[in-house]
């Protein structure tokens, strides 16, 4: 049980590989959901429009169509792309894992925007008027004033999301990407023991959580440290 | 470009079609029975006696911390494993349903529904203000009078926003029935996918299809929100501006 038939250096693997891709959607997802954030809270109409309708696209559409559109249809779009500009015929394959990468930090992207958005929000607008009549430059307020506090106040919503995350890296698998579910995949075929396998996936993923869990809890500490409670 | 779309939509119409009808299925029966089961579940979680609520937060503590796609699997192939081995099993009358993945993805989404729907019912429950309950007990209601006339309408009328999103969420979950090789929407479109190889027009005809049923479901829960809240919504406006007045 425990070497699972020789295999469980496998599952082990898959377990990197899912930790992996979480890493490093990430900072994408961080990326993204700030950009995205600022998009709707902007003084343009047009950016608002933009950062809304995407965050209303994402929500509408199931993860899993998002990883086949992208997987199946970015190599299209990348390999017509590579033909225009070198005006000849050329083939291009993206890694399964980087499409994968791409699919989730677009759809973690648009929630994280909505957990900075209201992030932002909770900062109080004395503290921006203040920093406007000392004379910072919006950009002077953004470093300054609004991301060290943002960090304390999107904590929860982030922790939510990184959950979402760690459960949606198992829908890559879909296509082909050796995480823990692929792994347990195989190991199910080939050993002809569906169920010991995909047990064990599940408890990797039930242990993946709870540190995530335990870990956000113990920041979400740490960063209202400064703060005086109710 | 556009000549492919419609060249999909016209030729694989009923695929869609039929999908559509699937993934509606899927969700209509997995929100409701599991809306039905995550209420003793939640009730149960809220106990304060250990032995009681052990079990149901044991239950989603499980199911909500781990994938969707892992569960399915896990029913699917392990479970649907262990039943097909058992001797005879493929010769009984029940083999046509045991082997049939429909049954395997519904079980798995109302359990996993059930899962969501008792951590979002636990925090409704818990926020009923205490001095109702307390009123509740000054009037001589019974445990079960309590839940049924003050507690569940109170936690409706909270929990309805979160609620409203985890039924968005199981629409999205339904999609993963195409990895058990069900034809829903997904499936379709996957299907259409593998024959025609146009997967932008394939998996965005299915997206949209997905945004016109996230959005009509969103319309009409704002309205039994709106209803659920109606006691409240007259007031609001007035006391808002006569304690700013008077602070």
């Amino acid at each position: 049980m425990i070497d699972l038939y020789g295999r469980g250096w496998q599952m082990l693997e898959g377990g990197l590989v899912t930790v992996q891709l979480c890493l490093t959607v990430l900072p994408f997802m961080i990326v993204i959901g700030l950009l995205g954030a600022s998009a709707k809270l902007s003084r343009y109409r047009t950016l608002r429009v933009i950062g809304e309708s995407y965050t209303v696209l994402i929500r509408g559409i199931p993860e899993l169509l998002v990883i086949l559109l992208i997987y199946f249809g970015g190599t299209i779009a990348v390999q017509s792309l590579a033909e225009l500009i070198s005006g000849e015929e050329t083939r291009v394959d993206i890694p399964a894992f980087w499409s994968g990468v791409a699919a989730l930090a677009l759809v973690q992207g648009a929630f994280a925007s909505e957990v900075f958005r209201a992030a932002m929000q909770s900062i109080p607008i004395g503290q921006i008027e203040a920093a406007t009549a000392c004379g910072m430059s919006p950009m002077q307020i953004f470093m300054r004033i609004k991301l060290p506090q943002l960090w304390r106040f999107a904590l929860p919503g982030l922790n939510n999301l990184f959950q979402v995350l760690i459960k949606d890296t198992a829908l890559i698998s879909v296509v082909g990407v050796e995480e823990i579910m692929r792994k347990a995949a195989i190991g199910a075929g080939t050993e002809k023991a569906p169920f010991t396998f995909y047990l064990v996936a599940m408890l990797m993923f039930l242990a993946f959580t709870t540190v995530s869990l335990l870990v956000f809890n113990y920041l979400e500490k740490r960063a209202a440290r400064g703060v005086a409670r109710a | 470009m556009f000549e492919d779309f419609i060249y999909v939509l016209g030729k694989y119409d009923t695929w869609l079609w039929r999908g559509f009808l699937l993934t509606i299925e899927l969700l209509v029966i997995s929100v409701t029975l599991g809306t039905l089961l995550a209420i003793p579940l939640a009730v149960a979680r809220v106990s304060k006696k250990v032995w009681i609520q052990a079990l149901p937060f044991a239950f989603i503590y499980v199911f909500r911390g781990t994938p969707l796609i892992g569960q399915l699997f896990m029913m699917y192939y392990g479970v649907g494993q262990l039943i097909a081995n058992i001797d005879g099993i493929q010769d009984h009358w029940t083999w046509v349903y045991l082997r049939d993945p429909y049954w395997y993805c519904l079980l798995t989404f109302v359990l996993n529904t059930a899962a969501y729907v008792a951590e979002i019912m636990r925090g409704g429950i818990q926020n009923v203000p205490n001095g109702e309950l307390e009123a509740a007990r000054a009037c001589g209601m019974s445990p079960w009078i309590t839940y049924r006339r003050i507690i569940f309408p109170r936690m409706w009328q909270m929990i309805w926003p979160a609620y409203t999103n985890d039924v968005i969420f199981t629409l999205k979950a339904t999609s993963l029935a195409s990895t058990v090789t069900m034809m829903e929407l997904t499936g379709a479109a996957r299907k259409i996918v593998a024959r025609t190889a146009l997967p932008y027009e394939a998996f965005i005809s299915a997206g949209v299809i997905y945004l016109i049923i996230v959005y009509t479901l969103t319309f009409g829960f704002k309205g039994i929100e709106r209803y659920l809240r109606r006691s409240e919504q007259r007031k609001e406006p007035k006391t808002g501006k006569a304690k700013a007045a008077s602070a």
